[in-house]
């Protein structure tokens, strides 16, 4: 039993941690959230020839290949700092795709500038409120162009490329779209978390480069489950950060003369906490095991982590607000930003709500718990 | 990151499963038996008594205790490798649980040789059973406020007074007692730790019966009952330190909650027939199980993170502090959800109900698993003080003499 991350890879998010701390303490969120720039580009480009943008590369196409394990122990550390770049749009879904379902031309023109952080990516996905279900998509490609309007695609104004997600038909489900072309309008939206920006994107007879491997609805699903993993470590990592702000505050903060960490009402809170963060990191390890090793059962281990980063995520940021009581309110604590990138990572990727049809769903197909056929 | 056992540990899980190949029935696959508690069938503690004498001769008693205990002087990981493997078979090691994984560590931690030379190997093949007799109406979760007296008269001391929730006590032959030796100082001070004979004058032992109907657990009364002074472990007033070894044996453990889990809950949502079809088509049951499932797994792998520490020669980490709280209350929502998918017929107890009738019986037996070594709200307070470093709530009853501290019990 070796549950548990290299001493390199411990390394790496020590390092990481110290550095997001000194480059990204909360100030640099919240200047994001208050001004007109919508990431901060001066830590992308740090983080960039830090090399974290070509952590899950291999070093053939310019990353560092250090592997998806590194990803997940970055994402942990970007999610503790609310750091507000494109990181999950251009490494846990451009980057990826491209990785599971690209040509090696494809790999070759596009991954080198990825790692290097020179350009960004993001996956165009959601049309309408409701279901991510990709069979229920109605943008399409039709003689090499595409059509169809994304609502609320992350880093959608900054991006360079967009991985666009459509009704695939019998052809690719997945294709590259240059967001430069004179077809592509795009259009930033107002967003719940306005450390991450998101925009408005409508394709008019749009050129596409299809990916070739991307050949059924489940491609897209495929996606999906690789990008939940890390995800889950970010959202592990925010709720790692809210819990740490609630404890610190209820250690300084009086009342009636003690204080309120001192009342079981606020400790049995805090445990709560700990316990949903603790369940979600373990469900997020098992989930970084099935991305290291290409498990068969990743699609479980993707709709466990997501579920439960989703649960604590959620659970942990309502009640740091909570714990700080009217203060948690104001403008001025740090607690609205964890709360804002909780939700909205929870809505990335698609609600809990389907991860958890989708879970069902592969245990009753793979038979894990020795049922009878569905 | 990996899942499999190091050649060593194969090699010793091996030698595990040949040895309980050989001594034991294994457990039939889906089959429920398990849950029940098999103390009280005919014959039940002679087999188990059988079976705990062979594994202590192939030397899978004390494990990971060092060779001058009398243990295999192993790893804490192949203690857990063979927990895991036994838990396969269908055998009743727990009714040794308190003497081996409580007394003894508490006796060889804090015991004169003499008590080690007396108990310790006769404990390890069940020759001695062993109860433990800690809990009083007026001191559970506060468990140093116990008013049960120790009053030195010679060389003996004179108990009197009652313990509570003793599991076994009436089959067990000693118990490890806490009274209070002294009630003139603060109420920690004036605590000292015994080895009590369960068979001497004025011990009387009455079952309780429990919300299950059964009664494993007793009320134990003690009147002018004498003790030699050579059974007492550690030094007088020393009672508090000592418990608290045996306490942090009984809270060490990564225990789970025996009973229905999401294996248990799948198949039934497959036997239940609602409205629209079978349970397990219906959307809103399958959130309800992806979510019992999800915690489920959450345990399972906070439990390998454990036993990854251990692997290594190390202690757990405090997650593994969040393994009872957790298991005892998915036990108690997975079977409630359970009994409401049966729905009105759940009012039914026995085998002919679904998966057995398991839900119906955790119902009854359930609540115990929140509430023994450690309530949750006492395991949240550790949570909250020893791993978040949270301040412990103002004592009313701090500095003072134990026999001045308000006092108010429920009979």
């Amino acid at each position: 039993m070796n549950f548990d991350f290299s001493e390199e890879l411990i390394q790496l998010r020590d390092q990481a941690r110290r550095f997001l701390a000194d480059r990204c303490p909360p100030a640099v969120p919240r200047r994001i959230l208050e001004g007109p720039e919508p990431f901060a580009a001066e830590l992308w480009q740090a983080i960039a020839e830090m090399g974290w943008t070509g952590a899950a590369i291999p070093e053939a196409y310019g990353g560092v290949g250090l592997g998806r394990l590194a990803v997940c122990v970055l994402a942990e550390e970007l999610g503790r700092a609310v750091a507000p770049v494109p990181f999950a749009s251009s490494v846990y879904l451009a980057t990826e795709a491209i990785l599971l379902f690209g040509s090696e031309d494809q790999k070759q023109a596009w991954l080198p500038k990825l790692a290097a952080g020179e350009i960004i990516g993001t996956l165009a996905m959601a049309e309408r409120p409701g279901t991510s279900d990709p069979r229920k998509l109605t943008a399409s490609v039709a003689g090499g162009r595409l059509t169809g309007t994304k609502l609320a695609v992350p880093d959608g104004d900054v991006a360079d490329f967009a991985v666009v997600a459509v009704h695939g038909g019998n052809g690719p489900w997945l294709h590259l779209v240059d967001l430069h072309d004179a077809t592509v309008g795009r259009e930033t939206v107002p967003t719940i978390d306005p450390t991450r920006s998101h925009a408005r994107i409508s394709f008019t007879s749009a050129p596409v480069d299809p990916l070739p491997g991307a050949t059924e609805p489940e491609s897209v699903r495929k996606l999906l489950d690789y990008a939940a993993v890390p995800m889950a470590f970010e959202q592990v990592g925010g709720a790692q950060a809210a819990l740490d702000m609630a404890n610190a505050y209820a250690k300084e903060r009086f009342a009636f003369g003690r204080p309120i960490g001192s009342f079981q009402a606020i400790k049995h809170k805090l445990a709560d906490m700990y316990i949903q963060l603790e369940l979600a990191r373990s469900n997020a390890w098992y989930g970084a095991w099935a991305v290291h090793t290409d498990a068969a059962e990743l699609p479980i281990a993707a709709a466990v982590a997501r579920i439960a980063a989703c649960e604590a995520g959620w659970f942990c940021t309502k009640e740091n607000i909570q714990t700080h009581g009217g203060m948690g309110f104001t403008w001025q604590m740090d607690c609205h930003l964890h709360y804002r990138r909780a939700k909205l990572l929870g809505l990335a990727l698609g609600g809990a709500r389907e991860w958890k049809q989708r879970l069902v769903a592969e245990l009753r197909t793979r038979n894990t718990l020795g049922l009878q056929a569905a | 990151m990996d899942f499999e056992d190091t050649p060593a540990e194969a090699a010793f899980r091996a030698e595990a499963r040949a040895f309980l190949d050989a001594n034991a029935e294994r457990r039939k696959p889906g089959s429920v038996e398990g849950y029940r508690r098999g103390q009280d069938a005919p014959g039940a503690m002679e087999r188990a008594k059988d079976y705990q004498r062979r594994k202590y001769e192939a030397g899978f008693v004390g494990i990971h205790w060092p060779v001058e205990w009398g243990g295999r002087g192993g790893t804490q990981i192949q203690n857990v490798i063979y927990n895991q493997e036994e838990a396969k078979y269908d055998v009743l090691s727990s009714i040794f649980g308190i003497g081996i994984n409580l007394a003894m560590p508490t006796i060889c931690t804090w015991g004169t040789q003499e008590q080690r030379d007396t108990f310790l190997h006769r404990t390890m093949r069940a020759e001695i059973v062993w109860c433990q007799l800690f809990s009083e109406p007026g001191g559970g979760s506060d468990l140093a406020a116990l008013r049960t007296r120790a009053e030195k008269d010679g060389d003996d001391w004179v108990i009197n007074g009652q313990k509570i929730w003793n599991s076994g006590a009436h089959y067990s032959d000693f118990g490890i007692l806490v009274a209070r030796s002294n009630p003139d100082v603060a109420k920690h001070a004036g605590l000292s730790f015994f080895i009590l004979d369960m068979k001497a004058p004025g011990v009387e032992i009455r079952p309780i019966r429990q919300v299950s109907g059964s009664s494993h657990f007793n009320e134990v009364f003690f009147t002018n009952v004498r003790i030699p002074d050579h059974r007492r472990v550690g030094p007088e007033g020393a009672g508090w330190k000592v418990a608290l070894t045996t306490l942090m044996n009984e809270r060490h453990g990564m225990r789970d909650a025996p009973g229905p889990d999401v294996t248990e809950l799948f198949r039934l949502a497959q036997e239940v027939e609602l409205e629209d079809g079978p349970a397990i088509d219906n959307a809103a049951v399958q959130e309800k199980l992806a979510e019992f499932y999800t915690r489920s797994q959450g345990l399972k792998y906070t439990k390998f993170r454990g036993m990854t520490a251990l692997s290594r020669g190390q202690t757990p980490g405090p997650e593994s502090s969040i393994i009872k709280v957790v298991a005892a209350n998915k036990l108690q929502d997975i079977l409630s959800y359970g009994l409401d998918l049966i729905g009105m017929a759940a009012a039914t107890m026995g085998e002919t109900m679904p998966v057995g009738g398991i839900f119906e019986e955790a119902l009854l037996y359930s609540p115990a698993l929140r509430l023994a070594g450690g309530t949750d709200e006492i395991m949240k307070n550790i949570i909250a003080e020893r791993v978040l470093g949270l301040p412990q709530d103002p004592r009313a009853d701090k500095g003072i003499a134990f026999r001045d501290i308000p006092t108010g019990t429920r009979r």
